[in-house]
């Protein structure tokens, strides 16, 4: 197992290699040079040449390439043109408030997909399996963001109960998991969860349906073992596969939070590439990007990890 | 695919079985879900198609007298936007924009990944591995960052928007397309072909095509859900559709300043977005069904 394992993390670093290039090569996609935001449009050719060098923009492709891997690889991730801070840092205080909304949002998915799949998938045939998939069509063709906005409006607006925007109270800086900050993470957190929770849902409704059908269900039903028994069987069949698909729902989450973290001006890595986005901040967007899907590569490792260590028949 | 004929006897006369395409247009014709999906479809295309002499009003004339004016105001059954424009008018002929900019991607993405994928299934080796290893890089991004990423990076327009779009879909496209291939490369029947001294032109042709189109082209179509949402996501953020385009994530966009004043206004675009990815979802769902497809 363990060098399955290891085979998995080995295999998962020309991947990583892979996206390092692509963020690289991002940035020399984008019309215009890369000063242009930086730089007055009648700047002098001079201190054009100046900043260019400053930025090591004079250098050949590969060259400058090796240099930002070697750099990023020693967590600088360079300064960001618009506010002149290091990059790793902007990005690392908004990966901790994205993975936080994230991990909640996935956690709510997780709970209310478990409990709809399961029951859809247990009493087969019936009204309640309609309502199953129902639900999980509903959740991943709902748009997310234009759920976030039936949100706000139903739940800040029309009934004034919780904040429409913001990552916490104002003059209350950091997290703190009480009320006070966490009710700016409910609406988000549910806009979020619906699409993981039809997905989990969808799956795992599926999988009980045929896990039920297998014959070692009717063996134990047989040998006299009641329902509840029946089902801890089943619930560890399940297992495996729902916390895979957990896991992978956390790295899209965490990755593909730019729209809700937009409406609510959650202050995470979505809000912050949008801000990188539309000032032309490069150095940012491309740090950005380079951590989410690094922790989007990561976040996939672990959970073959831990899937393997549950169900040690995947490595062999 | 279709069931193998019972075993009869051969003094009876021969019978032609139905044939795979119309049992699975009769299975489509029996599901009621299909039929209902099918035919919001039929009508949103049909809006998009006819969308200019449907519409009751410019779409573009804006009125500073008529700013946000409520559902069922006299003459503007859907009410008007935050410039004053028809709102009803609007979102018929948003949905031109919105469906060609939720299906352009997928339908470059079926062609253009099916091939390489057929391509690094059937020759496998070393240039299926090179493939492979780089579509696992683009699995490596989330579908929504990579959309963002590129548009973001390329700027935004609607050209740019249908480019990232559908170099997102491209590898989910080859992924399927290789597994399929390579599952049935090693089938006796195109082992037979080979030995018969077919190119492997002919044999992908021949032999392959039927086989893993059917399956290549399902996943695509369960794609243009997804397409549509990120699509009109895009035009949300300001990377896709420019205003004053009309198009449904940009309303929708645009109208969220008035969700204190008018939040149903500022719904309605959503709604059609909604409407158009469930509709995609189910049809796709069921002609995944139709077609005895599994996964």
């Amino acid at each position: 197992m363990m060098r399955y394992l290891l085979q998995r993390v080995l295999y998962a670093i020309p991947t990583m290699l892979g996206v390092t290039l692509l963020c690289f090569a991002l940035l020399h996609l984008s019309p215009g040079d890369p000063l242009s935001s930086v730089l007055p449009a009648d700047a002098s050719q001079g201190l054009r040449n100046q900043m260019m060098a400053l930025y090591g923009f004079d250098k050949p492709l590969p060259v400058q390439y090796v240099s930002w891997l070697w750099r990023a690889l020693h967590g600088d991730l360079g300064m960001s043109i618009s506010t002149g801070d290091p990059v790793a840092r902007d990005v690392l205080g908004a990966v901790a408030n994205s993975l936080r909304l994230a991990l909640i949002a996935t956690l709510l998915g997780f709970v209310f997909g478990v409990l709809f799949g399961f029951v859809g998938g247990y009493f087969r045939g019936t009204v309640l399996e309609r309502v199953s998939s129902v639900v999980s069509v509903l959740g991943v063709s709902v748009p997310h963001y234009w759920l976030a906005i039936i949100l706000v409006i139903g739940f800040s607006v029309l009934l004034p109960w919780l904040p429409a925007t913001g990552g916490g109270p104002d003059g209350a800086p950091g997290w703190h998991w009480d009320w006070t900050h966490m009710q700016y993470m409910v609406l988000p957190a549910v806009a979020m969860a619906v699409i993981p929770m039809g997905i989990i849902a969808r799956t795992i409704r599926a999988l009980v349906a045929d896990i039920l059908g297998q014959e070692f269900i009717v063996g134990l039903t047989a040998r006299g073992l009641d329902r509840r028994a029946v089902l801890a069987h089943v619930a560890k069949n399940v297992a495996p596969t729902a916390l895979s698909v957990m896991g992978l729902q956390l790295g899209y989450l965490l990755g593909g939070s730019i729209l809700i973290e937009t409406i609510f001006s959650w202050p995470g890595t979505g809000f912050l590439l949008n801000t990188a986005i539309f000032q032309r901040d490069y150095p940012l967007l491309q740090g950005t990007i380079l951590v989410l899907a690094l922790l989007f590569v990561i976040v996939n490792v672990l959970v073959d990890a831990l899937q393997t260590l549950i169900d040690p028949r995947i490595a062999r | 695919m279709s069931a193998s004929p019972p075993l009869v006897d051969e003094a009876l006369p021969a019978q032609r079985s139905p044939g795979y395409w119309r049992g699975t247009l009769r299975r489509l014709a029996r599901d009621p879900v299909a039929l209902g999906a099918g035919t919001v479809v039929a009508l949103l295309l049909l809006m998009a198609i006819f969308a200019p002499l449907i519409i009751p009003y410019d779409p573009y004339q804006s009125s500073m007298l008529h700013r946000l004016n409520p559902i069922g105001s006299p003459g503007h059954p859907l009410g008007t936007d935050e410039l004053g424009r028809d709102l009803l008018s609007r979102l018929i002929l948003g949905g031109r924009l919105s469906l060609f900019m939720g299906i352009t991607p997928v339908v470059i993405a079926f062609v253009i990944g099916g091939a390489i994928g057929i391509f690094a299934g059937y020759a496998g080796g070393l240039a299926n591995t090179l493939v492979m290893r780089t579509v696992d890089v683009f699995y490596a991004f989330p579908s929504v960052l990579l959309a963002v990423a590129l548009s973001g990076t390329i700027g935004a327009g609607i050209k740019n928007a249908l480019l990232s779009l559908t170099i997102v879909f491209i590898p989910q496209v080859i992924r399927v397309a290789e597994s399929v291939t390579t599952q049935l490369r090693s089938s006796d029947f195109i082992d037979a072909a080979r030995l018969s001294g077919a190119s492997p032109f002919t044999i992908v042709r021949v032999q392959l095509l039927g086989n893993v189109l059917g399956p290549i082209f399902v996943f695509s179509t369960g794609l243009i859900s997804v397409s549509m949402i990120l699509a009109a996501g895009l035009s949300f953020l300001g990377l896709g559709v420019e205003p004053p385009s009309a198009e449904w994530g940009l309303m929708l966009n645009a109208l969220r300043n008035a969700i204190y004043t008018r939040p149903w206004i500022a719904a309605l675009p959503g709604v059609m977005i909604f409407i158009t990815s469930i509709s995609f979802n189910l049809l796709a769902d069921s002609i995944r069904q139709a077609m005895e497809i599994k996964g």
